[in-house]
């Protein structure tokens, strides 16, 4: 982190386009040669209930959002209930503003719309600015859009006074605003920009600003994208054209990303009548031969779980991804959360095995996800991209090389016609698809409509041409087979060993281990400590299954002790290493936060010295330690 | 040149050589209205000249679901009630395939009743055979979702307080295309029936009565039949949706009054199938999808050429 920062916080209603202007901020700052960070925070509502969306933004590469936040936009909620005595949503009117002002940093920054919004309805509002020296605007941001266009524009209004205050040049926003809005809108709103930043400019004293945006340069060319965006992308590299689900936050997002691209590249998406018929049609894309994926929510993977098995013991390619939100059940549904960790390792009947990646940031996301299409389809196993809300939807600026790949469209281990004719058949012509004994445990399938390579694929325990066998032999050398798959995979990622990374001090005696979307905010928490003079190194873990045991016990193995950062309440991912390892039980504890929110580097800075060096119990109840201090 | 080649050859077929060597006799009981539908489905695929390479047969569990080890061809046997969206995936990814997806009542009005209805009302262009044996034969006899009421088992004790579910009235408003009902003992129409479905342009539905003679003892083995399309007796268009929806509202009635009523219920050849649907708005590509991929000349899309543009 840098001492200059600008974090941008935009609060308003649900449905008020908070996500689009602060969408266009960011990816305006990110040309004039920044790196930024989004935040989202939303309810599961359509229309009212607060929400915001912070922009971190740096000359520094970021990878996590910042600790609290130092600028706060504050619009009015259009959409807002009205004030009921006694109704636990209490005055959602002033929310924009009121909710906000716990993790505004010192002296930081409030513009409100005093269009709509009445700080004197809030407690104690003047006197926590005198304490915490913040620096008020009360500009009534709503007549001004009025006046030259429409009452939406006051988003508009509001980052004009925005760029007036923290010095942010106004082209950097108003080229944007021209590639991005329709003709129709935009005069209007390039004139509701221009007067409210003048009206700044001549009313308040700005010379001095009080928080600033940073400036910088990029040294390649950057694009601002989600890891949603990212896997949607990996799979379409892949070779990835039939796409079958059903909607549900936050998997949603890839689903639309998905069928609005497939079309042009003459692929088909399915929205269709469950998950259980969407796994299931992307088996049947994907045996009859087109490389295919579906996936959800937790709820829907729930669904999920009978065809993923059948795919196990059909041994047909399948990519899934799950997008995890807070749970049990419908939990809280737009809140990020890490607990469906051992529900995707081990859901259906049997013994599992499939792959599951959790990437740690978009650019792992768009890797893994590639990777995860090439396993597939060459070992005939379920791989799943398991990340969250979080990482799904923040975005971020990637460099645009990452994506200056070549597409693979390889269906893997599948055999041509011309090769059915020299492999093995039985009696009656069928192909024996399912042989024992293969050099790497996969034994190359045929595709319906292939001359010679009819087959049986069955969810029953087979033989070799699929016929359903319960003959104890046969059951052993078929599962020993399909097992041994995992194994020659562990390998293959071993070779690969990119994507579970060490950060930090390498000689450090005390360690930091997270997995999936936490990673970024664990690193930049390490960061933190190691400038406070302490010695913390981070292992960020992106391959669940199959495990890579070696890795995380050499990094065991170099610490004395070692924080388990993750958004679970049950300590899952600790549980995993353990499980694991068998052993190394002694030497981890957790950290844990389950409240909604994802971590702040400062949740975890706080963690690790009150945990590993002053052995206190935490202050609040954000986060909590398993097991509890001096345990 | 197609990578798929014994889709559309013309070929001369013995309905023996659906018959496979690994497993030619089938293990349902003696009697049993399954053989019936394994007869009626290799006579019918001969009668089309189908071969066994381009056929592709899913099901899903139940005795329905051993129609795979006894009928040759690609086959999926699946998981309880969802061989149908399997199948249309299948068909979707690759149309040349002849695909035809069969389940009994629990699989496919029960448990997969949601794909079922849905199947239909996007009028897939694939055959649906269900055996209909009103009751749950392998797991050794339990009330099914199409057993009279008041049927007595060891899970309904008392008798079932449930009405039977209407599987033709619920095909043809979900959306079926073509709506039949044979049954085993009736093996010429079985056959010509299955025929016209796997021609027809959508989804068709076969309702196919199956009697169980070990666990379903007292229901009448469904003889005697009548052909509604042969007899004075029923007069109606079975073209007109509402003609069509009466006929098989006294038929569904009927078969509980001791009265085996079977044809050929509804016919729309006029309704484009999904697949057209799909590609006349754009969403389907012309070319079978599964060729694609061993079309060493086709340039594959990337990201980095077509996407990034608006994230920059």
């Amino acid at each position: 982190m840098t001492d200059h920062e600008l974090i941008w916080r935009i609060a308003g209603g649900s449905g008020d386009g908070i996500a689009s202007t602060s969408q266009n901020f960011a990816k305006a700052l990110m040309r004039a040669g920044l790196h930024v960070f989004t935040h989202r925070h939303y309810p599961s509502r359509i229309r009212g209930g607060h929400t915001y969306t912070e922009v971190r933004v740096s000359a520094d590469p970021v990878k996590s959002r910042g600790d609290g936040y130092n600028f706060l936009l504050a619009l009015g909620d259009s959409f807002a209930r009205n004030p009921s005595e006694g109704a636990y949503y209490g005055n959602e009117e002033i929310k924009p503003l009121s909710e906000n002002l716990d993790e505004l940093n010192e002296g930081g920054v409030i513009v409100y719309d005093s269009g709509l919004l009445d700080a004197s309805e809030i407690e104690d509002f003047d006197e926590r600015v005198e304490e915490n020296d913040w620096h008020v605007y009360d500009i009534d941001l709503r007549t001004i859009a009025r006046e030259h266009g429409r009452e939406v524009m006051r988003n508009t209004a509001g980052v004009a006074v925005t760029c007036a205050i923290a010095d942010i040049e106004p082209d950097v926003i108003k080229s944007l605003m021209s590639d991005a809005m329709p003709d129709k809108i935009l005069e209007p709103n390039l004139t509701v920009f221009d007067d409210a930043y003048e009206m700044v400019q001549e009313e308040y004293d700005v010379e001095a600003p009080d928080v600033s945006a940073p400036t910088g340069e990029h040294d390649e060319e950057q694009v601002l994208l989600s890891g949603s965006d990212a896997i949607a992308y990996g799979a379409i590299d892949e070779g990835c054209r039939f796409i079958a689900g059903y909607p549900m936050t936050p998997w949603t997002e890839v689903f639309t990303i998905m069928t609005q691209n497939l079309p042009e590249l003459g692929g088909i998406s399915e929205q269709v009548e469950d998950e259980i018929a969407a796994a299931a049609l992307a088996i049947g894309a994907s045996h009859a031969g087109v490389k295919a994926m579906s996936g959800s929510s937790g709820g829907g993977f729930s669904l999920m779980s009978e065809p993923l098995g059948l795919a196990e013991i059909t041994e047909t390619p399948l990519v899934l991804v799950e997008a995890m939100r807070a749970g049990p059940s419908t939990g809280m549904p737009t809140k990020p959360e890490q607990s469906d960790l051992e529900h995707v390792l081990y859901t259906s009947q049997g013994d599992s095995h499939r792959i599951v990646f959790a990437p740690g940031n978009a650019a792992e996301a768009y890797y893994q996800t590639r990777k995860a299409f090439q396993i597939a389809y060459e070992y005939q196993i379920p791989s799943i991209v398991l990340y969250d809300q979080k990482l799904g939807g923040e975005l971020t600026n990637v460099p645009a090389s990452v994506f200056d790949e070549e597409p693979n469209a390889d269906l893997g281990s599948v055999l041509t016609e011309a090769e059915l004719e020299d492999a093995p058949h039985d009696d009656s012509g069928k192909y024996q698809r399912f042989q024992h004994d293969t050099e790497n445990g996969v034994s190359p399938r045929s595709l319906p409509g292939q001359k010679g390579g009819r087959y049986l694929a069955t969810g029953n325990e087979h033989m070799p041409a699929g016929h359903i066998s319960e003959s104890p032999e046969n059951r052993v050398a078929q599962m020993n087979r399909r097992m041994q798959k995992v194994d020659n995979i562990r390998a293959e990622l071993d070779a690969d060993g990119e994507f579970n990374t060490v950060h930090g001090d390498e000689d450090a005696d005390l360690g930091l281990i997270t997995f999936g979307s936490q990673q970024g905010t664990v690193e930049e928490a390490a960061d933190v400590l190691n400038e406070k003079g302490h010695s913390v190194k981070v292992l960020g873990v992106s391959e669940m299954m199959p495990f890579p045991k070696q890795q995380v016990a050499d990094f065991l193995d170099s610490v004395d002790e070692a924080l388990v950062v993750e958004m679970t309440a049950s300590a899952q991912f600790r549980g995993l290493i353990s499980k694991e390892l068998g052993g190394y039980g002694d030497q981890m504890s957790s950290l844990l936060k389950y409240n909604g929110n994802p971590f702040e580097p400062a949740d975890i800075v706080e963690g690790f010295e009150t945990a590993l060096l002053e052995g206190e119990e935490l202050p609040d109840n954000r986060t909590k330690f398993v097991p509890k201090v001096g345990e | 040149m197609s990578a798929f080649s014994a889709i559309g050859e013309e070929t001369e077929q013995d309905q023996n050589e659906f018959t496979p060597g690994l497993e030619p006799q089938p293990t349902w009981c003696p009697g049993c209205g399954d053989f019936g539908v394994l007869k009626a489905l290799k006579g019918a695929a001969a009668e089309l000249g189908l071969s066994p390479d381009e056929m592709m047969v899913t099901t899903g569990i139940g005795c329905s679901g051993k129609l795979n080890s006894y009928f040759n061809s690609y086959g999926f046997h699946t998981i309880h009630g969802r061989s149908l969206p399997i199948a249309r995936a299948a068909k979707l990814a690759n149309p040349g395939l002849t695909v035809v997806a069969a389940g009994g009542d629990g699989d496919g009005y029960g448990i997969g009743g949601n794909h079922f209805m849905h199947t239909a009302r996007e009028n897939h262009d694939i055959t649906y055979i269900v055996f209909n044996n009103e009751i749950f034969g392998l797991t050794k006899g339990q009330t099914s979702p199409t057993s009279p009421m008041g049927h007595k088992s060891k899970t309904q004790p008392h008798g079932s307080a449930k009405t039977p579910l209407r599987p033709l009235s619920m095909s043809l408003n979900a959306g079926a295309s073509y709506v039949a009902r044979t049954a085993a003992v009736n093996p010429n129409q079985a056959k010509d029936i299955i025929v016209e479905a796997i021609q027809h342009d959508g989804f068709s539905h076969v309702d196919f009565l199956t009697q169980c003679p070990t666990w379903n003892k007292d229901a009448r083995q469904y003889v005697p039949y009548i052909d509604i399309n042969d007899s004075d007796d029923y007069e109606f268009d079975n073209t007109d949706r509402s003609e069509a929806s009466e006929m098989m509202f006294e038929t569904e009635n009927a078969l509980h009054e001791g009265t085996v009523l079977t044809g050929r219920y509804y016919v729309d050849e006029d309704r484009p199938s999904y697949q057209q649907e799909k590609q006349r708005i754009g969403e389907m590509p012309e070319e079978p999808l599964a060729e694609r991929y061993f079309d060493d000349s086709y340039e594959w899309e990337r990201t980095f050429d077509n996407f990034l543009d608006k994230h920059k």
